[in-house]
């Protein structure tokens, strides 16, 4: 909403300075957004000369243009005119600048491949005249160039963000009743209007009843043998400071009504309506062509303003090109209704329109403000136009009760934790429109009509405490105290894993919890996308199924700028379906390239599966999971090189899978077109992993160490190659758990004199007693058991 | 005796000229050797009467232990010669890099998560959590604002399914209704989360984090969230006494509704935050709207307490000096070097927020 200090002015008594207007509003809720010289930044717009033209190298119908600026300043400006050409004078907007008629800010943007640092206006844009065809033409300006093409306002525009709750405030007598109530002045009581009605108003006009009919009161007046011209100066001037364009006198007395009280009106050529003015609900099909110069094709169950021939406009949104008025209109019908806010909200979102009409009428227009809306206008057309006016008509609800509320002496206290007294509730409510009534302890208040934001009790409270000041509140210190643990387990998980990893070299990232579709589907075989119903963009169209496909697409921008020995890591959310609730929370790292590369005393050497597997598996002591609790196996997902990649299985609980780690699948990498191809993921599925009942100091066994002699003892099998190393040591380990302390595979080969089909594996074996030290005897007994179960179990053979 | 001066006089004269190991070695064969000066002298005390004997037997053995001594001695300076001779050969360019490590980093958001944890902890809030696809009923409606509600202009919201049923959450108060119709009264919980709406320019991005307070119980005051909110943003800040200032404002989910500023300056083109005559809007604020309780069968009559919202990136911008937005979600390694925290550098109370 905008304001200027002299309009506000019409409405309020006041003696303060802009600021405190400013800083004002500002403390009772009508946030000042910026307070400008001219509201559309008009001082923006420069006189300037075209220095010289060459055509668009990619398009035929556009031109480069040398734009000179003054004071030795030159910009390249790409433009369509066909008037534009070397050494006219024109006018030149600069990014960052808002063009007036379409509200559009410019950036400095590439045309066709060449950028364009701003443009030339036609007169349209600047919302000087109709004239769209070509760019300004000044004359005799040359001594002007670089300077404003437009006086300066002189009066500073106010523009203030009114919240979606106070209608009330999209008009200047509002605002000034706010500010009035704060004690930045007195409300002016409104003039009494007084005019001759002649005669009574001729066209009849009916609301239909019917199921959701968007319209409960329908006002109007009939002025004929107007005389419609330009505006006077002041009116324009006002028009102006809103940032409109003045049009004629009868729109511009309707749109100044509409800023001043709040009350959109809607003025009829009367000698273009057929015969009867009928509110109802459209039928699907119909349609019209609004005053915005489109045509708009109707659905079912729209408010519409119809006569006899059809649609004459959209209620409380917009009329209709038919029925404008123009210059040369001589009779006119004003219509001051009031529409429902949910059904211009409907609409108006159905066919996407958007005018100041709409913006009021679904915040909720005051319902009695139709008759004095029209007599404000109607005064001001016969002043500007003459005319004479007929009896104001109203169908439908003549008179709206005004809502009561009670208020309770203590609520205000027991909500805001500062005390009020009596006098001040009175005086602030009243001061707003309210009417106070104290008996039995509590207020009875009367809401005024054009407050629908006020319906309940703390309605009121909010009231009082805005015009009192937020600063009144007394801080109360929050209490040091705690009765409930900071974190459950699954949020300590994800803290615990988010340091784990960022230890092990990797870089925590946070990305988009939506991605390509095309990528998402590299490691997502099989399951189904979920698609996002109006995407940002199209290569972020679904939610990501999996932690890998953003990783991977950031790793691959990250290579491309030369980094490619790099480990990226994030912990968040991976969707299975669009239900509430379908996600899992995955800890996901993905390294590539050499270590060491470039080291002046280590070879470099490759990344590889047992890097990623340490990672993991250390990442999973870290989060409390022993050795023992771990199955590790072969079997992982898809996206992985099927040879070099794992997962890590619980034990207990139904096996459930923690994590998958391994060389990320080569064909993904090459459709990835990754530089560097030697790639390894990990995902650890934080969901999976079991909170333990006890704490880690109540789990942990007794403390126990043997006194006696530890003995090692090395074997080298012979075995077949299908067997895993695991398995192996899970085999010695059992020979005898007792004294087998730890079984540790320390050399693996294939090949050389091994037979086909062969391996050698080599593990060191500790053994230690907790009764005795070993003897010889004992030792030799325990390693013939493991070389013989081994044998049994595998057929192997012992290395000599 | 005189023969002992002698000897004694030869062997210091000799050892005088000495220069290596070998040479000592000679020196030594040829005092203490089988045909030795020295062994030579103990020969001959067989031959000497008891108490001659006595004497000489004692002056030999001190003018061997002398000798040994002395040879000893010569040795161990030949010893650290060459070590030295051996270290001086050993120097190596000290100032060559280590081995190559890579250094991991928490991203900035996960530390400002966990500091805003770790101050929210300190006044008894817990921490709660929610789905990022979420019910129209949740995000909106339950929050009091129904369709068609202008409010909801102000979100654009991504959806799932052409009846708009299902979204990507806009905010994190859904969980405030998520936490109250699963429990019962009191509540005290932070809600920090990823939330997303369709917006995406310069100080845009279609996801962004949030933070949610929720304090309901029998008699929370505006008062309360005043401080509340003062507590925090001096914590967080970790500046004593930063102005702030309470502005009306307007939150369907809320009465009465706030907006809550700090002051600020720009020092260098650095923003200094606390001080100064600008106002920066930090967050938004305000007593729980009875309408919201009644949706959630808490008895607005019995309980009531405050809400708050503020963003995240937003905070961590401010706080470390970041200066775009879009700059947190684009994984860029230097960037991520740059702004990111050492795994280490776990917030706590007692080491201090932040280094």
């Amino acid at each position: 909403m905008i304001i200027t200090l002299s309009w506000l002015k019409n409405h309020l008594n006041t003696q303060v300075s802009l600021n405190k207007i400013i800083e004002g509003l500002t403390n009772i809720g009508l946030e000042v957004e910026n307070v400008k010289e001219n509201q559309n930044n008009l001082n923006d717009f420069k006189i300037a000369k075209i220095l010289n033209v060459e055509k668009h190298p990619n398009a035929d119908k556009l031109k480069l243009c040398d734009v000179h600026l003054g004071e030795g300043k030159k910009v390249k400006v790409v433009c369509g005119a066909t008037n534009a050409r070397k050494n006219l004078l024109t006018i030149y907007a600069p990014p960052g600048s808002v063009i007036p008629k379409t509200k559009m800010k410019l950036k400095i943007v590439k045309i066709r491949g060449i950028e364009s640092h701003g443009m030339l206006c036609s007169e349209s844009e600047l919302n000087i005249s109709n004239e769209s065809e070509g760019i300004i033409e000044l004359k005799n300006k040359e001594n002007m160039v670089g300077k404003n093409f437009f006086k300066s306002g002189g009066e500073k525009v106010i523009d203030i963000a009114v919240t979606p709750n106070r209608p009330d405030c999209l008009g200047v007598r509002g605002i000034a009743r706010d500010l009035a109530s704060s004690g930045l002045g007195s409300l002016k009581n409104q003039p009494s209007i007084k005019f001759k009605e002649k005669f009574r108003q001729s066209i009849k006009v009916s609301i239909k009843k019917e199921k959701d009919q968007g319209c409960s009161a329908f006002g109007s007046v009939y002025i004929k043998n107007v005389k419609n011209k330009e505006s006077p100066e002041w009116l324009k001037k006002k028009i102006v400071s809103l940032g409109l364009k003045p049009i004629s006198a009868i729109v511009d007395a309707t749109n100044y009504v509409m800023f001043d009280q709040n009350r959109p009106l809607h003025a009829y050529d009367a000698d273009k309506i057929n015969k009867e003015i009928i509110v109802r609900n459209s039928k699907k099909g119909e349609s019209f062509e609004a005053l915005d110069n489109k045509k708009y094709t109707l659905q079912n169950g729209m408010c519409v303003i119809t006569d006899k021939s059809g649609v004459l406009g959209l209620g409380g949104i917009i009329g209709g090109v038919r029925s404008g008025t123009e210059l040369s209109t001589k009779n006119i019908l004003l219509e001051s209704a009031y529409f429902h806010p949910d059904s211009v909200r409907k609409t108006a979102k159905k066919l996407n329109i958007n005018t100041d009409a709409k913006f009021r009428f679904e915040r909720g227009i005051d319902p009695n403000s139709i008759e004095p809306g029209l007599k404000l206008a109607t005064s001001m057309i016969l002043d500007i136009c003459g005319g004479e006016v007929s009896k104001i008509s109203i169908t439908g609800n003549k008179k709206n009760n005004n809502k009561s509320i009670i208020l309770k002496s203590d609520t205000f206290g027991k909500i805001i934790g500062t005390s009020i007294s009596s006098n001040e509730i009175k005086k602030i409510l009243s001061s707003l429109g309210f009417k106070v009534k104290f008996s039995k302890k509590v207020y009875k208040v009367e809401v005024p009509s054009w407050r629908p934001d006020i319906n309940q009790e703390i309605d009121l409270v909010e009231e009082l405490i805005r015009i009192k000041g937020f600063d009144k509140i007394k801080i109360i210190a929050p209490e040091k105290t705690r009765n409930q643990d900071t974190l459950n387990y699954k949020q300590k998980l994800f803290h615990l894993s988010q340091r784990a990893i960022a230890s092990k070299g990797y870089l925590e990232t946070v990305t988009w919890s939506f991605t390509d579709a095309k990528v998402d589907q590299l490691f997502n075989q099989g399951s189904e996308e979920i698609d996002i119903l109006n995407p940002i963009s199209s290569d972020l169209n679904v939610l990501r199924r999996s932690i890998f496909s953003n990783i991977c697409l950031h790793l691959k921008r990250n290579q491309d700028r030369g980094y490619e020995d790099l480990g990226l890591f994030e912990i968040g959310p991976i969707f299975f379906g669009k239900q509430p609730g379908q996600q899992l929370t995955v800890a996901g790292g993905v390294k590539t390239g050499l270590i060491g590369r470039k080291s002046w005393i280590d070879k470099p050497r490759k990344l590889d599966v047992f890097d990623i597997k340490s990672d993991v598996i250390r990442t999973l002591f870290e989060l409390n999971l022993k050795e023992s609790d771990l199955i590790i196996s072969k079997d992982a997902k898809n996206h992985y090189h099927p040879g070099r990649s794992g997962s890590v299985c619980l034990k207990s609980d139904n096996k459930k899978t923690l994590a998958y780690f391994g060389e990320i699948h080569p064909a993904i990498i090459t459709t990835l077109d990754f530089k560097e191809k030697n790639a390894f993921g990990f995902e650890i599925f934080l969901d999976n992993i079991p909170e333990s009942k006890n704490k880690i100091r109540n789990n942990k066994a007794k403390y126990k160490v043997s006194d006696y002699q530890k003995s090692e003892r090395d074997f080298a099998f012979v075995i077949d190659k299908n067997y895993s190393a695991n398995e192996i040591e899970i085999l010695v380990k059992n020979v005898n758990p007792d004294i087998i302390q730890s079984v540790k595979t320390f050399d693996v080969f294939e090949g050389q004199n091994l037979p086909e089909g062969k391996k050698s594996l080599a593990v060191n074996v500790i053994l230690q007693s907790v009764s005795k030290t070993l003897s010889e005897s004992d030792l030799e007994q325990i390693s013939n058991k493991i070389i013989e179960t081994v044998k049994e179990k595998t057929g192997a053979t012992i290395r000599s | 005796m005189t023969d002992l001066n002698k000897i004694n006089s030869i062997f210091v004269e000799k050892l005088k000229t000495i220069k290596s190991k070998d040479e000592l070695q000679h020196l030594k064969t040829e005092f203490f050797g089988k045909n030795g000066e020295i062994t030579n002298q103990f020969k001959k005390l067989s031959s000497l009467k008891d108490e001659e004997k006595k004497n000489f037997a004692s002056s030999l053995n001190k003018l061997k232990n002398d000798f040994t001594n002395l040879i000893n001695k010569k040795f161990s300076e030949f010893e650290s010669q060459e070590i030295n001779k051996k270290l001086k050969d050993e120097k190596i360019d000290i100032s060559l890099p280590i081995r190559p490590f890579s250094q991991g980093k928490i991203h900035p958001v996960s530390q400002v998560i966990d500091e805003i944890s770790s101050i929210f902890s300190e006044i008894g809030f817990s921490v709660a959590e929610g789905p990022d696809v979420e019910s129209e009923y949740n995000n909106f409606t339950a929050l009091n604002t129904p369709e068609n509600h202008p409010a909801r202009d102000l979100h654009d919201t991504f959806y799932l399914e052409e009846n708009k049923k299902l979204l990507l959450r806009t905010h994190t108060s859904p969980v405030q209704i998520r936490t109250m119709l699963n429990g019962n009264p009191p509540f005290k919980i932070i809600v920090p989360g990823r939330t997303y709406r369709s917006d995406s320019d310069q100080t845009h991005t279609p996801m962004f984090h949030q933070l949610e307070g929720l304090h309901i119980d029998k008699n929370i005051t505006m008062g309360h969230l005043k401080g509340c909110l003062n507590y925090f943003v001096n914590e967080f800040f970790e500046i004593k006494n930063i102005r702030m200032r309470f502005r009306p404002s307007h939150f369907p989910f809320t009465e009465p509704s706030a907006e809550v500023d700090i002051r600020y300056k720009i020092k260098d083109g650095k923003i200094v935050i606390g001080e100064g005559d600008k106002w920066l809007e930090i967050l938004g604020c305000g007593m729980v709207h009875p309408n919201v309780l009644n949706n959630v069968k808490i008895d607005s009559k019995k309980f009531q307490g405050f809400a708050f919202g503020m963003g995240i990136d937003r905070l961590a911008m401010l706080k470390y000096g970041i200066n775009d937005l879009r700059s947190f979600f684009d994984s860029d390694y230097r960037w991520l070097n740059h702004f990111g925290f050492d795994p280490l550098d776990v917030p706590t109370n007692y080491r201090g927020l932040s280094r």
